[in-house]
């Protein structure tokens, strides 16, 4: 789901071609490089960028009248979206992920910053909890929220209440909280690992407090691993539509239902296609901009 | 219907092969009508033709028919091969009778808004009703079904209708009227869900605004998404394939519900069709022109037709079958819905196809569920 994103390079360590090895073992180098690449690359371009060839293709024709590729030029597809019932849509889609994505920092910065700060025994197993959810089912884990959440569910019982917390925007936030919480928390955790603690005892020592350390020191050199965080929690977020199916209750539309819907329901692979070249255009642009800002930071 | 099943397909490869082979094998087999001919009017068929040199190929919803049918029907008709394919829904269904090339599919099973369509672009065989004496099984109703009256091109397997299920214990008083399910009662409030599939989504609100099921006037859409907007806040969800279950759990205390799936079984579980009126829907078996093995197709719907198969359907996925003799068969449990009678059901407006309106009710689903 996250494939999408690039991790920072790992800093240094590139071997260069320093003091000019011997044109044969640069051909040996170039060979086993391949060698390497090889497989990883087939794969991608089999299985990433020949569907993406055929959603592009797609999207400039017309539908069926029963489903299916009438070839047949238009740019309907793309005029459609600018209806404001789909812009709509977008823009819940990017407030809601926008919310999860803020609530996850919230969350996952202070639990990076205190696991940093275990002795390394309970480092291990604090990342070990933090990562444990992903061993469970996707749709295993909804299930568990919606049986907590629901109307005659565990935590309305306990509390003798009767809150209604399933099938809101609420319970989407939650859900995709709760799916995408670790990958703010580990590249937020490898942040604030690799920084120097004397940069920080060099603050104090210069009379900073606490708070104008973080804010000045420890926050800006964790930047990166902030945006890197976001965009893990922002871009499956924001695609997804199995948590406002599950948890929503189909009261709200991402545009992850729409592209679904489109495709499943609908047949209207053209008007699918052009929804997702939508979605990939406006992640593209997020990516674009973290990986500007990464480079500065 | 388009419930969900497991999507399955066989490899086309197969059924072109398949094709292949059977064409080879029965090549003069309507010699006396000739291709040209047979687009415009029905095929002569021959009463009498070796069926030994046929097979068709037949798609069908996963877990819709007998497992065992298809080596059944091979005994029985003494055909040289029936082989099943599985759609999951209608519209993957025509998807693959519609596509371009020879899909060497006999025989479909669809809902009738989609026999409908397909007649109309001319894609399907006449039902020749002497090479099917097991008609005769039918209720004389389910010849008066409005997508195809007479069944002149598609014979129905299954009906049913739409209604409102609740519990009885937690509502005041049983519901009688859409307007109940659009507009609950206190106790009910936030505890109703209705379908999100477009056609069943509008119809609680076009029945209980006195309108056609299948109107496509763009006034009366406008009405009935006003409806359905004023209903939203009232309903905990929309669901198309949980509902008995949050029925059952309480979660739900009313729900839009297909006759079939409404746990009418259960202690505290009722079902009404409301005043207004509701649905008929039926999913039907139809013959493809481009069959070649048209003899053996009409047999296989003829034997399908036959109570002790027939009756199958109503045992084991509990849908009421149009079948007289099969239904005889039946042995309905208490407070089951399969006793809904042929005449009630026929109270209900079919959904009949309404070609490229039908984008409207796509549009109406997504404006209903993108409101806040």
């Amino acid at each position: 789901m996250t494939s999408t994103s690039t991790r920072p390079a790992p800093p240094g360590g590139r071997p260069g071609p320093a003091g000019g090895a011997p044109a044969a073992a640069r051909r040996s180098r170039r060979l086993a490089a391949s060698a390497f690449l090889g497989p990883g690359l087939t794969y991608l371009l089999v299985f990433l960028l020949i569907p993406l060839a055929l959603v592009f293709a797609h999207s400039v024709f017309r539908r069926g009248r029963f489903g299916g590729v009438v070839y047949e030029f238009t740019t309907e597809n793309f005029t459609r979206l600018i209806d404001p019932l789909y812009l709509g849509v977008v823009v819940d889609s990017l407030k809601l992920a926008t919310i999860a994505t803020v609530i996850a920092l919230l969350v996952g910065y202070p639990t990076a910053y205190a696991i940093a700060h275990l002795p390394p025994r309970w480092k291990t197993v604090a990342l070990v909890a933090i990562v444990l959810p992903f061993l469970t089912s996707f749709i295993i884990r909804m299930f568990a929220l919606i049986i907590l959440m629901s109307g005659p569910g565990l935590i309305n019982r306990l509390l003798g209440a009767e809150l209604e917390m399933l099938y809101t925007d609420g319970a989407i936030v939650t859900g995709l909280l709760y799916a995408y919480l670790p990958l703010m928390v580990l590249p937020l955790y490898s942040a604030i690992e690799r920084l120097d603690p004397q940069l920080r005892e060099a603050s104090a020592n210069l009379g900073a407090s606490a708070f104008t350390t973080f804010r000045r020191v420890t926050f800006p050199l964790t930047l990166p691993g902030v945006m890197t965080g976001c965009m893990f929690v922002f871009v499956p977020s924001f695609g997804n539509f199995a948590v406002p199916e599950l948890l929503g209750g189909g009261k709200s539309l991402m545009v992850g239902n729409l592209v679904q819907t489109a495709f499943l329901r609908e047949r209207d692979y053209p008007f699918g296609s052009a929804l997702a070249l939508t979605l990939i255009a406006v992640l593209l642009v997020l990516l674009v901009v973290q990986a500007k800002a990464a480079r500065h930071g | 219907m388009f419930r969900t099943r497991v999507p399955r397909r066989l490899p086309a490869a197969l059924a072109v092969a398949g094709l292949a082979l059977a064409a080879a094998a029965c090549g003069g087999q309507s010699s006396g009508s000739g291709g040209a001919q047979a687009t415009a009017t029905a095929a002569q068929l021959d009463a009498k033709a070796d069926l030994s040199k046929q097979r068709i190929t037949v798609t069908v919803w996963d877990g819709y028919t007998p497992k065992e049918l298809p080596e059944r029907a091979k005994a029985e008709l003494g055909v040289q091969e029936v082989k099943i394919t599985l759609h999951d829904t209608n519209e993957k269904a025509m998807a693959k009778l519609t596509a371009p090339g020879d899909h060497g599919i006999d025989v479909a099973f669809v809902s009738g808004q989609y026999a409908q369509a397909l007649a109309e672009q001319g894609m399907l065989e006449p039902i020749h009703p002497e090479l099917i004496p097991n008609l005769a099984n039918l209720y004389p109703e389910a010849t008066q079904l409005s997508y195809d009256k007479g069944n002149k091109f598609s014979v129905p397997y299954t009906w049913g209708t739409t209604g409102i299920c609740y519990r009885k214990d937690l509502l005041k008083s049983p519901p009688q009227s859409w307007n109940d399910l659009l507009n609950p009662p206190a106790e009910a409030d936030k505890k109703v869900t209705m379908m999100t599939t477009e056609r069943w989504l509008a119809l609680p609100a076009l029945k209980a605004l006195g309108l056609s099921v299948n109107t496509d006037k763009d006034e009366d859409i406008a009405k009935v998404k006003e409806l359905l907007l004023k209903a939203k806040p009232h309903l905990l969800g929309y669901d198309d394939l949980t509902f008995g279950e949050k029925l059952k759990s309480g979660e739900a205390v009313m729900v839009e519900a297909w006759d079939g799936w409404c746990p009418t079984t259960e202690k505290n579980i009722g079902w009404v069709v409301p005043k207004e009126g509701s649905d008929l829907w039926v999913d039907t078996m139809v013959i493809m022109k481009s069959s070649k093995n048209k003899e053996a197709a009409h047999a296989f719907i003829n034997y399908v037709l036959s109570p002790e198969i027939h009756s199958w359907a109503a045992e084991n996925i509990g849908y009421k079958v149009p079948n007289k003799a099969a239904m005889d068969r039946v042995e309905i449990p208490e407070g089951s819905l399969l006793g809904i009678s042929p005449a009630e059901l026929l109270q209900g407006e079919s959904i009949i196809d309404l070609g490229e309106a039908s984008t409207k009710y796509t549009r109406l689903a997504t404006e209903v569920a993108a409101q806040k």
